[in-house]
């Protein structure tokens, strides 16, 4: 931890008090504390450093070393209001500072214009809560050009001729291509697609005194070591910690946003590592805690003045969950790929982004990518083709025929904002500090199913062209389980139909702001943290605005 | 390993490394060589601390049954049988009723099958086989999970998985004795590589140039 950090008082009144160090909390505290504020921030997780990240998987795999504990914040799964929920693991979220941003496969798409009038293009669609969006492609496209500069992504413009317009180039080339990545590429280009070099939030040269990717492998569900993946704890919160102004909390976890009798927050409630109860006192609030924390930490604040949580007069605080549809090809080819080398995409087509709903008969568009994702452990639970046996010679053999010669294809697509779809308190069951846990109720939009299905068929395709030796997937199913936490706490103009402003402003209480993935009004085609962080960019300038302006603590 | 050595270390040890980019790269290849030195560390004498010596008899003829030795090593080469011991007081202590209970019903087990026998591990290598499928439940097919997770339904299925993780590990943490697992699945022991990584991205010309062939063609 950074020794120049300033030590801030509970009782000291802060400008800014935000919950969360991850993917948008972590650009917050940096804009913020850069723009004159005092800042704390509270992360329930602990605070580690690339000294503590290692590819030791049973601490990824078993001990949830980087992420929520399913003992600790148990939660529970159904798939619509009138069935008692069960419990399951329902989600898995980063828990250390720099929260899902340190452990993430770092896919860093823009969204295009159509994810934010999509609305108005197709109109309604049977069965969701489809809404445009308050801003547009051109407001945020300034901040997802500043997340490329300022947190270091690897790409290379113009490679997409679906590409939305940008104002400026990727600060550096993208990442060497894997073998997954050409065989991807040339199938793709025989089938007159347009592949293009993945966009990725890793760096291909050293910069901002981090290290380039040394293509260790172990990418996805670890931290990284050397720096290079671009998390919010090594391009942001160091930032921040510069400042002399901001403060990160580690182990403080906050379960009540306080308020007074005028309706206005006044800072926020943590247990400390040693279950102790603060107050630590701010100007306004800013939560930051994810799709699915967020609305809860709401759900939790309620009193008297808002009996159904905070900020939630609407009602539909923790509504209109999106996941992302999804499927998975896996292909086998006859020399050796050796993907384990490396991050873990490096060719994505955005062909399929703007489907016609007219021609598909559904709703929705995606995006495929080109992928190895495994470790060797999770290889051999995973990878091998179904029928395989799971133990002795023949699986022995599979293993070492295998693992060099396969690659996967992800479909990404879209989900449909529906008013079920929730993150909700449990009535029963409690996390270990004694409070409601997270209770999940999901099931996928029709249409959500068909473009995952669609999608699928397009993988298959695509292997087919490439002379895969072997291709085998599981096609889109309801799922019960999510990583993208989309949409619980929409942006709009209409207080009735969302929470917070087009400046992350909740509509009922003045100074408290959210910002995370709750915040997205679509799902976009499968890749969010690149817009949660253009988000995040663009609510600090926001927030700074009105605070300059007096209009927070007036 | 003082910091030149270890940076003499990987100018030998990296194939095709050139100085130049390992000066570029110095900062993240120390952290790399760093790995390397724990590794060396972490080697555990074999001293049991959860299993009684003719448990971990036991048990190591189930793991060698589940990844054999033949041409190349098995489970009872990388040490298996230690990494899931160290395991069962360390990440693995939810499952040690798993092994408590589930050693017994191994024993009843093989006598019902084998009258006469007591030990899994006095049985020939069918023997064994006939044991085991006897306790496989095959998980049914479905969409693979976000993440796998060992630590599982029955005695098993949690030792199939205990076997993998500890044949599959990165050495460095008590499984995966030196690193013969990832020699069986081909995977190269060092953390930091250089492009091309397979033989498909070997000649590739590069993005611009692969645009404009398929232009052509």
């Amino acid at each position: 931890m950074m020794v120049d950090q300033p030590r801030y008082k509970n009782s000291d009144e802060v400008d800014f008090v935000i919950v969360g160090s991850g993917a948008a909390g972590g650009i917050l505290a940096k804009e913020l504390s850069t723009n004159g504020f005092r800042v704390v921030v509270l992360e329930q997780g602990p605070y580690l450093t690339e000294a503590d990240f290692t590819h030791n998987e049973i601490e990824i795999l078993v001990l949830d070393k980087l992420t929520n504990h399913p003992k600790l914040q148990p939660t529970t799964v159904r798939k619509t209001p009138d069935e008692k929920a069960k419990q399951q693991r329902a989600l898995v979220y980063g828990r250390c500072v720099g929260g899902t941003s340190v452990h993430f496969t770092a896919n860093f798409w823009r969204f295009h214009e159509i994810d934010f009038i999509e609305r108005s293009k197709v109109g309604p669609v049977p069965g969701a809560g489809l809404m445009d969006w308050p801003i547009t492609y051109a407001d945020l496209e300034p901040y997802y050009t500043k997340v490329e500069w300022e947190i270091g992504v690897s790409g290379q413009a113009g490679a997409s001729p679906f590409d939305p317009p940008r104002s400026k180039p990727y600060p550096m080339p993208p990442l060497p291509v894997k073998s997954s990545g050409v065989i991807f590429e040339r199938a793709a280009r025989k089938l007159g697609w347009h592949p293009y070099p993945a966009p990725m939030a890793i760096l291909s040269q050293a910069r901002a005194g981090r290290s380039a990717c040394v293509n260790c492998g172990f990418c996805l569900g670890f931290g990284c070591e050397v720096g290079a993946k671009s998390s919010s704890l090594v391009a942001a919160i160091r930032v921040a910690e510069k400042t002399g102004r901001c403060e990160i909390r580690p182990n403080s976890y906050v379960h009540r946003i306080e308020m007074d009798a005028n309706g206005r927050a006044t800072g926020a409630v943590y247990f400390d590592q040693k279950r102790v109860v603060h107050l630590q006192k701010a100007k306004a609030v800013v939560v930051c805690a994810n799709g699915a924390e967020t609305p809860r930490l709401l759900l939790l604040s309620a009193n008297k003045q808002f009996p159904n949580g905070l900020a939630n007069s609407s009602g539909i605080v923790g509504k209109y969950l999106m996941f992302n549809s999804g499927g998975v090809v896996t292909g086998q080819f006859e020399h050796p790929l050796n993907d384990y080398k490396g991050y873990a995409v490096s060719r994505v087509l955005h062909d399929f982004y703007e489907l016609d709903p007219q021609k598909v008969a559904f709703y929705g568009g995606g995006g495929l990518d080109a992928r190895f994702d495994f470790t060797p452990i999770t290889f051999a639970f995973g990878g091998l083709p179904p029928g395989t046996p799971r133990w002795g010679k023949d699986f022995k053999a599979a293993l070492a025929q295998d693992f060099n010669r396969t690659m996967e294809i992800f479909c990404h697509g879209t989900s449909l904002p529906v008013e079920n779809n929730s993150f909700s308190l449990d009535p029963d069951l409690k996390d270990a500090w004694g409070l409601p846990a997270l209770r999940l109720t999901y099931k996928d939009h029709p249409d959500d199913l068909k473009l995952g299905n669609w999608m699928f068929a397009r993988a298959h395709e695509l292997f087919e062209a490439a002379g895969a030796q072997k291709k085998w997937g599981f096609p889109a199913q309801e799922q019960q389980f999510g990583v993208h936490l989309l949409g619980t706490c929409r942006m709009g103009n209409d207080p009735k139909t969302s929470v917070i402003n087009a400046d992350h402003r909740t509509h009922d209480v003045k100074n408290l702001f959210l910002c995370d993935g709750s915040s997205l009004v679509t799902s976009g085609r499968g890749q969010p943290t690149m817009t949660i962080e253009a988000l995040a960019f663009r609510a600090a300038d926001r927030i700074t605005a009105l605070a300059k302006r007096g209009e927070i603590s007036a | 390993m003082s910091e030149l050595n270890r940076r003499n270390f990987l100018l030998r040890a990296g194939t095709g490394f050139s100085a130049a980019w390992v000066t570029a790269n110095w900062p993240a290849l120390l952290s790399a060589a760093t790995h390397a030195h724990n590794a060396a560390r972490a080697a555990r004498p074999p001293k049991f601390e959860f299993f009684t010596p003719e448990e971990a008899a036991e048990v190591e003829a189930i793991s060698a049954r589940i990844i054999p030795t033949d041409d190349t090593p098995g489970a009872r080469e990388a040490g298996v049988v230690y990494f899931i011991d160290h395991g069962l007081v360390t990440f693995g202590a939810d499952d040690q009723t798993t092994y408590r209970e589930g050693l017994p019903e191994l024993r009843a087990r093989v006598s019902e099958l084998f009258p006469g026998a007591s030990k899994f591990s006095g049985l020939t290598a069918e023997q064994q086989d006939a044991v085991l499928h006897s306790f496989d439940e095959s998980a049914p097919a479905g969409r693979r999970a976000f993440r796998a997770r060992p630590g599982a339904q029955n005695f098993f299925e949690t030792l199939r998985q205990h076997t993998i993780a500890g044949f599959l590990i990165d050495p460095e943490y008590g499984g995966n004795r030196d690193g013969v697992g990832w020699k069986v699945i081909g995977r190269e022991r060092e953390h930091v590589f250089q492009s091309p990584f397979g033989y498909y991205d070997k000649d590739y010309p590069g993005w611009q140039s692969a645009a404009k062939e398929a232009d052509k063609g």
